[in-house]
This record gives structure tokens, C-alpha cells and sequence, in this order.
């Protein structure tokens, strides 16, 4: 049991990480990688929003969108996964916007350093991908919030490990018209390239 | 007719969403190592673009500005649903292939920026024919990138056969790194490359 989380905790972080095998929340993954240090809040964010939003959509889908779900109503045949769409980028919506009060009211150092990009994670594709694959793959409840925190962990690693790059980078000299943009999607496609490397791995 | 013009033609170049505006590239790279369903991406993002700057440009005067987000939201989320079960009746192998893609289009920003950035001040015309632009600007470098792994990845196009393989006695070795995610990455930074070189004006200070 133990064993089946721990490989999909890994699965998520390293084999399937969804920045840089999925491709997910590439917009904000390039226009906030300059500097560690607010890559490194950003991917803080990812990971609680990830970590929070994942297990709640795979509730909402289990107990009130899958077919036969409302048979507690007396409506076995209801099939609502049609509007799961909406309802998951609701939740993802409502929860960001709770966090986010929650964290001004209690732990308001922790929303100081996050600052705007809380309410940017709503948009982020990577939190809907995540739901997304959650309910493609069928996974239970605990296997949600492994893959939850996992996929948000893997996230974080590879924006931190991107920004750390495009430092070093500033030193060097890049060609005029891939300046910026540019050199970034290449150093991307490197760094996807390694990731690469871990296809395969079960533990 | 000259500002219609300029909304519909200008994201193509000089204001292309993916190239210059880092827009919406995350489904722009999983789903194009096959050219079919890099066109069905175009036609489902070209629909919810302009159908969602026509739908939020229409009620943009009754919008309190505190929960527009939410409304924009709501409006395109509806709109990618239709796309999502008209593909699964009638497409459904490419909606299998597409997988999670279609649904993303929610939180493709082009969407949603165009929708903040444009419809909500134009009138309903004008803010079709931008959402069209923009996902015609997105849908040309969606289609450069899959011509090219495509055809050099597997000497395909739409599935048929355009160079003769060499394991099937012809003559051309693929690239099969073309057909492995990483190098949609470096075709993108390519036609960035390109593009810049001609429009000196895009080019970034050093940052």
C-alpha cells in the first residue's frame, strides 16, 4: 500500500513531472523564472493550491459527478460528467480565493511572499491538468492527494531549477533575436530532455 | 474596415500571441507531434476564441468589474464544453488522443487575455474578429511546428506517406527526436529566432 503511493509520489515528481513531460503552466513557468527567489515562492504556491484543489475535484467527482453518484437521491442514472469542466476550475476558483483570505488573516507573512501570484494560480493550467489527469486516470482519494502534492512538488523543482539557469545565464552571450524568449524555450527543451532520463523508473 | 483589419490580421505577425506574448504555449506543445490533431486544436481554440470575445464583449456593459474574472471564466468554460462533447460524439478517437488538451483550453491565456484585454472595451464584431486573429496567430505556429516534427519525425503528413523510409526501403532516416516532447521546444524557439530577426523591433533588452 505504502509502496504504491511512494511510486506514484515519484511518478509525479520525476517520470511524469508535469512541467517538463505534460508541458503544463508553461506561460507563468517563462514569465516568472527569472529570479529564484520568486520562482521559488510561486512554486511554494503551486504546491498547496495543487495539494488542496486535486482532492477536493476528486470528491466532487466521485461523489457527485460520476455516473450512479446521486443514486443517494433516488437518481441512479444521472451522468453529470459533462459539466465537470466548469465545476473543476469552480472549485479550483473558490478554493485559491479561501486560501487566500485565510492566509491574510492567519499567516500573514506566508501572503505577504506570495503575494499576486496566489490569485494567478487559478489560470495556471498545470492546477486544471492536474485535476484533469487526476479524473482520467480514475484514482482513488488517497492516491489524489499524493498525486496532488506530487505533481505540485514536481512543478516547483523544475521552475527553481529554471530560474537558477537563467541567472547564470545573464552572464552569457546570447544571439540578438533569441534574447529573452527565445533562449528560454531552448533551455527548456534541455532541461526536458534530462527529465527524459527518468522514463521508465518503478520502484 | 481598417481597425477590423488590424484585428484580425495583426496577432498573425506583428502581434503573435504565442511568439510575442508567451500566451497559451502549454497546450501549443503536447499536441503537435501529429498534424491531425494539431488541426483540430487550431479549429477548437479559433472557435472558443472568437465565440468568447463575441459572448463577453455583449454583456460587457452589465459586468460588475469585481467578479468579471469569474464571469469570463464561466462564459468560457461553457464554450469549451460544447467543443468537448461535440469531439466526443463525433471525433472520438481524436478526443481520446487530445485527451486532457481540450479541456486546458480554459486556462489558455489566450483566451482569457484577449477576453480581459479586448473584449471587454470593443464592440461585439470587432472582439469576434480578434478572437479569430488570435487563434489564427495560435494556430500557425501550431501548424509550423507539427508540419515539421510530422514530416521529419515520421515522413508523414496527416498520416500519409510524403518521404519514403529507409526501413521500409526508401531513403530518408527519421528524427525521432522530432517525435519526442522536448523538441516542439526548440522548434518554437527557432521560429522565435526567425521571426526576430526580421522584426528588430521584438527583440528583448537584456534582462
Amino acid at each position: 500500500m505504502l509502496e504504491a503511493y511512494l511510486n506514484l509520489f515519484i511518478k509525479a515528481v520525476f517520470v511524469e513531472n508535469i512541467a517538463l513531460a505534460f508541458f503544463l503552466g508553461m506561460c507563468t513557468f517563462i514569465a516568472v523564472s527569472k529570479k529564484v527567489s520568486t520562482a521559488f515562492g510561486l512554486g511554494i504556491a503551486v504546491i498547496v493550491v495543487q495539494g488542496i484543489t486535486v482532492p477536493i475535484n476528486n470528491l466532487v467527482y466521485r461523489h457527485l459527478l460520476k455516473e450512479e453518484a446521486l443514486a443517494f437521491l433516488g437518481l441512479g442514472q444521472t451522468d453529470l460528467t459533462f459539466i465537470g469542466l466548469i465545476s473543476y476550475i469552480g472549485v479550483i476558483a473558490a478554493s485559491v480565493q479561501i486560501l487566500e483570505m485565510f492566509l491574510d488573516k492567519f499567516v500573514p507573512s506566508l501572503y505577504n511572499a506570495l503575494g499576486i501570484f496566489l490569485p494567478l494560480i487559478t489560470v495556471n493550467c498545470a492546477i486544471l491538468g492536474g485535476s484533469l489527469f487526476m479524473v482520467e486516470r480514475d484514482y482513488g482519494f488517497g492516491e489524489s492527494v499524493v498525486y496532488g502534492l506530487g505533481s505540485g512538488i514536481g512543478w516547483a523543482l523544475a521552475i527553481v531549477a529554471l530560474a537558477g539557469i537563467r541567472e547564470k545565464m545573464r552572464y552569457s552571450d546570447v544571439p540578438m533575436g533569441l534574447r529573452g524568449l527565445g533562449i528560454t524555450f531552448m533551455t527548456v527543451g534541455l532541461m526536458a530532455m534530462a527529465f527524459m532520463a527518468f522514463s521508465g523508473i518503478q520502484l | 474596415m481598417g481597425k477590423s483589419r488590424e484585428a484580425l490580421l495583426g496577432p498573425i505577425f506583428n502581434q503573435n500571441p504565442i511568439a510575442l506574448q508567451i500566451l497559451g504555449i502549454c497546450s501549443a506543445l503536447a499536441v503537435t507531434s501529429k498534424l491531425e490533431t494539431a488541426v483540430t486544436m487550431c479549429f477548437a481554440v479559433i472557435f472558443v476564441t472568437a465565440f468568447s470575445g463575441a459572448s463577453v464583449s455583449l454583456i460587457r456593459k452589465h459586468i460588475p468589474s469585481s467578479i468579471r474574472i469569474i464571469v469570463q471564466m464561466t462564459i468560457i468554460a461553457s464554450l469549451v464544453i460544447v467543443v468537448d462533447q461535440f469531439l466526443k460524439a463525433y471525433a472520438f478517437d481524436m478526443s481520446k488522443q487530445l485527451s486532457v488538451f481540450v479541456g486546458l483550453i480554459i486556462t489558455n491565456c489566450i483566451v482569457m487575455g484577449r477576453a480581459e484585454a479586448f473584449a471587454m472595451k470593443e464592440g461585439v464584431g470587432l472582439s469576434f474578429l480578434d478572437g479569430v486573429g488570435n487563434g489564427l496567430g495560435y494556430s500557425i505556429i501550431l501548424l509550423f511546428v507539427g508540419v515539421i516534427r510530422e514530416l521529419f519525425g515520421s515522413g508523414q503528413l496527416f498520416g500519409q506517406d510524403i518521404l519514403a523510409m529507409a526501413s521500409e526501403g526508401g531513403w530518408y532516416v527519421p528524427n525521432g527526436l522530432l517525435l519526442l516532447p522536448p523538441s516542439a521546444f526548440f522548434i518554437i524557439g527557432g521560429f522565435i529566432w526567425i521571426l526576430r530577426s526580421f522584426k528588430t523591433d521584438q527583440v528583448e533588452e537584456e534582462g
